[in-house]
């Protein structure tokens, strides 16, 4: 089977995606599992990697690609280099996540849910990590920063994401 | 394993157990994880070593302790001396000080202790003292004689009926009683038969479900058998959110070591009984904790519900017979085998026994993981328990519930939190989530916080919830802007009552819940964004005014 452009047959990560599959008994429905392993695997859910997995399970691509966009774990595009996750649950919210979210994206000038234009940086929201005793929480990559204060958070990002982007943007 | 060789496993764990002079318990959940608890872990391990003690002291990675606000926390036995925000720096003092000398140190220890006084920790009960991943800590404290006992001395309906007698109802949020529930799968026609344990803790601001996971593991697996054993099914699933790493990997292990000792696979116990239970990772629906909606994930589809009935008793997982329950569910199962049902329904209070578990977060000085017995009051979990409001800020209401739940004014902190009152006070059970917020919280704007959650979360496929939504959001967005008029509030009452009417599962039934308790209970705050233009908590408005300064 062509795996795709992006993939090479001989490629590292597919054939460990192949592993876990064969591992499946090629069950049709495991696929959310081997969706899980795909996006570990390939960071997220390219399209060729989707239309392979339909092939190899004998899903129509549109059952894949519906199930793959109906969970907001899978992601359908690539993320930046340095990824910033704000917990948006309700004890987040309630102690001024909001806030602290704003003030990410005013001052790297990126808006929740996207990547900006050189690839470096993602922001995305995320409805509870479940460390709510801890809240407001902020993921920097994956450093999970408990009990953050807008002053925390932007020198945090700023030491991670280096001074470079912050001029570009 | 032979019937005997648990109890030989259990002495021996327990002799071992008492050999040592003290133990360290490290909590090593998602929370005090977050906070540098395996750095602690370290510390204590190499300070033991150090001073030669290994064979006085034993340091153990454990589960939450509850006592979740300044972790990392640890608990020292004998004597149960809680300490918290340990650093690696204090966890060779508190070596030095209270393991070599038998002086604890005082401005580590945790000094709230009212925040254990009103708690009934009975399904948390291990949690905190033993090694999630040693299923030997777990049978030192009888673990899985429970389901010795049910395998070798009780038929199904023996089972059934036990706790039936307890009164245990559905920690999922429903509460349907759980023995019914049972009865229901046992008798319905068709082979063969799954279980199903919803570990899909969807709800922003719950995490009890995944704590237990992480902190008990087996207490889940016994329950799931001892209920698979009364059903009649061969093969099980425990269907947990993709976002718990921790516990996924506390399963994944936990599953293997009960596989390869035998709790799990053919003849457990020398017996005919066969079981297995397999995982299965959510992916970030909140819908997919719906009971046919997870129904749908498991088998690889869309999580969208169907309507019921017919209802997943007679026909769930690929049109056979399935018992759903919530893992909180399960893991009340094995003490109400080993105490009798009779015991378990004299706990809590009368028609809604036992204890539940929460989370209790938002602006209270204690928030944390915590069980309480079944009657307790809001009062009580506030401000007992929760110590009161953080910097002393003045109480509003109490979120109950999740998303989905509502929010309750200071006129109903003595409620009594159990699922009937509740849910007559128009909030939920729902799956333990108590957020509290104090007078900086607007209402208006967290109604529409959580429409906007349910919004975002509704799958589409009912017209009532996919539209209905949309539009009450709309109107809360209009309101929170200051152009909402007074006509608005009729309109958003009888939306929010046709949704909770017409919608097809849970989720859109209670998602407006939020809205009509805010109205019912905080109107005057609407009606201050509406006439007066002003935010009591001075929350919205604040775009526009800072728009208008700059122009």
């Amino acid at each position: 089977m062509n795996a795709s452009k992006m993939i090479s047959k001989d490629d590292k990560r597919l054939i460990m995606l192949d592993a876990f599959i064969r591992k499946q008994q090629f069950k049709k429905d495991a696929l959310i599992e081997i969706l899980h392993t795909a996006q570990d695997l390939f960071g997220y859910l390219d399209k060729d990697i989707m239309l392979y997995i339909s092939k190899i399970l004998n899903l129509p691509a549109s059952h894949v690609y519906g199930v793959a966009t109906f969970y907001n774990f899978f992601k359908l595009r690539k993320s930046g280099t340095h990824v910033i996750t704000v917990c948006l649950g309700t004890a987040c919210y309630v102690k001024g996540a909001e806030e602290i979210l704003s003030v990410i994206e005013r001052e790297f000038n990126i808006k929740r849910g996207e990547t900006d234009t050189n690839n470096r940086l993602s922001l995305f929201v995320t409805r509870c990590i479940g460390s709510c005793a801890m809240a407001p929480n902020v993921i920097i990559d994956e450093e999970v920063i408990g009990r953050a204060s807008k002053e925390d958070v932007l020198s945090k990002i700023k030491s991670v994401v280096g001074v470079s982007l912050i001029e570009a943007g | 394993m032979k019937p005997d060789e648990l109890s030989v496993i259990a002495e021996r764990e327990s002799e071992l157990r008492k050999s040592f002079t003290n133990r360290i318990n490290i909590c090593c959940s998602s929370g005090c994880a977050n906070l540098g608890a395996l750095k602690v872990l370290k510390a204590f391990e190499d300070a033991v070593k150090d001073l030669g003690f290994e064979k006085k002291c034993k340091v153990a990675r454990t589960g939450c302790l509850g006592t979740c606000y300044v972790g990392p926390a640890v608990l020292i036995e004998p004597g149960d001396y809680i300490y918290m925000g340990v650093t690696p720096e204090a966890a060779r003092q508190i070596v030095n000080e209270h393991i070599v000398n038998g002086r604890p140190v005082k401005n580590f220890l945790y000094a709230s202790e009212e925040y254990f006084h009103k708690q009934n920790r009975l399904v948390m009960k291990k949690a905190g003292n033993i090694d999630p991943l040693r299923i030997e800590d777990y049978i030192a404290f009888g673990g899985y004689s429970a389901l010795l006992k049910v395998l070798t001395s009780m038929t199904p309906t023996e089972v059934i009926a036990n706790v039936a007698t307890s009164g245990l109802r559905g920690r999922g949020g429903a509460g349907f009683p759980t023995g019914l529930k049972w009865s229901l799968v046992a008798n319905a026609i068709g082979t063969p038969k799954y279980v199903v344990a919803n570990l899909d803790e969807g709800d922003p601001g719950v995490f009890a479900n995944r704590t237990l996971a992480e902190a008990d593991p087996n207490t889940i697996i016994e329950g799931i058998t001892i209920g698979a054993y009364a059903v009649g099914a061969e093969l099980g699933y425990i269907y947990i959110r993709g976002e718990y790493p921790l516990g996924v990997q506390t399963l994944r292990k936990t599953l293997d070591n009960a596989r390869s000792m035998g709790f799990l696979g053919k003849n457990i116990f020398g017996t005919p009984f066969n079981f297995d239970l397999e995982l299965r990772l959510g992916a970030g629906a909140f819908v997919a904790g719906e009971e046919t909606a997870i129904l749908a994930s498991i088998e690889g589809h869309r999580a969208t519900p169907h309507p019921r009935p017919p209802y997943p008793a007679n026909a769930g997982l690929w049109g056979k017979p399935t018992l759903i329950n919530n893992v909180e569910t399960f893991g009340n199962i094995p003490m109400i085998i080993l105490n009798g049902g009779s015991w378990f329904s004299k706990i809590g209070k009368e028609g809604c026994t036992g204890t539940k578990c929460f989370s209790l977060t938002g602006k209270v000085k204690n928030p944390g993981l915590i069980e309480v017995p079944m009657g307790i009051t809001l009062r009580e979990v506030v401000f007992n328990i929760g110590n009161g409001m953080l910097e002393d800020g003045k109480f509003k209401a109490v979120l109950a519930g999740g998303p989905s739940g509502g929010c309750l004014p200071e006129s109903l902190l003595d409620l009594s939190v159990d699922y009937d009152s509740l849910t007559k006070a128009g909030a939920i059970m729902g799956s333990g989530g108590i957020v509290v917020i104090d007078d900086k919280s607007c209402m208006v704007d967290t109604a529409k916080f959580f429409i906007t959650f349910c919004m975002e979360e509704s799958c589409g496929k009912c017209t009532p919830c996919r539209i209905g939504l949309v539009k009450v959001h709309g109107i809360l967005e209009k309101i929170t802007r200051g152009e909402g008029t007074l006509e608005d509030l009729v309109l958003l009452e009888d939306m929010s009552n046709f949704i909770r009417e017409g919608s097809l599962c849970g989720l859109g039934q209670t998602a407006p819940n939020p809205v009509l308790t805010t109205l019912r209970y905080f109107r005057d705050e609407y009606i201050s964004h509406i006439v007066s233009k002003k935010c009591p908590a001075e929350k919205c408005f604040r775009e526009q005014e800072k728009e208008a300064t700059e122009t």
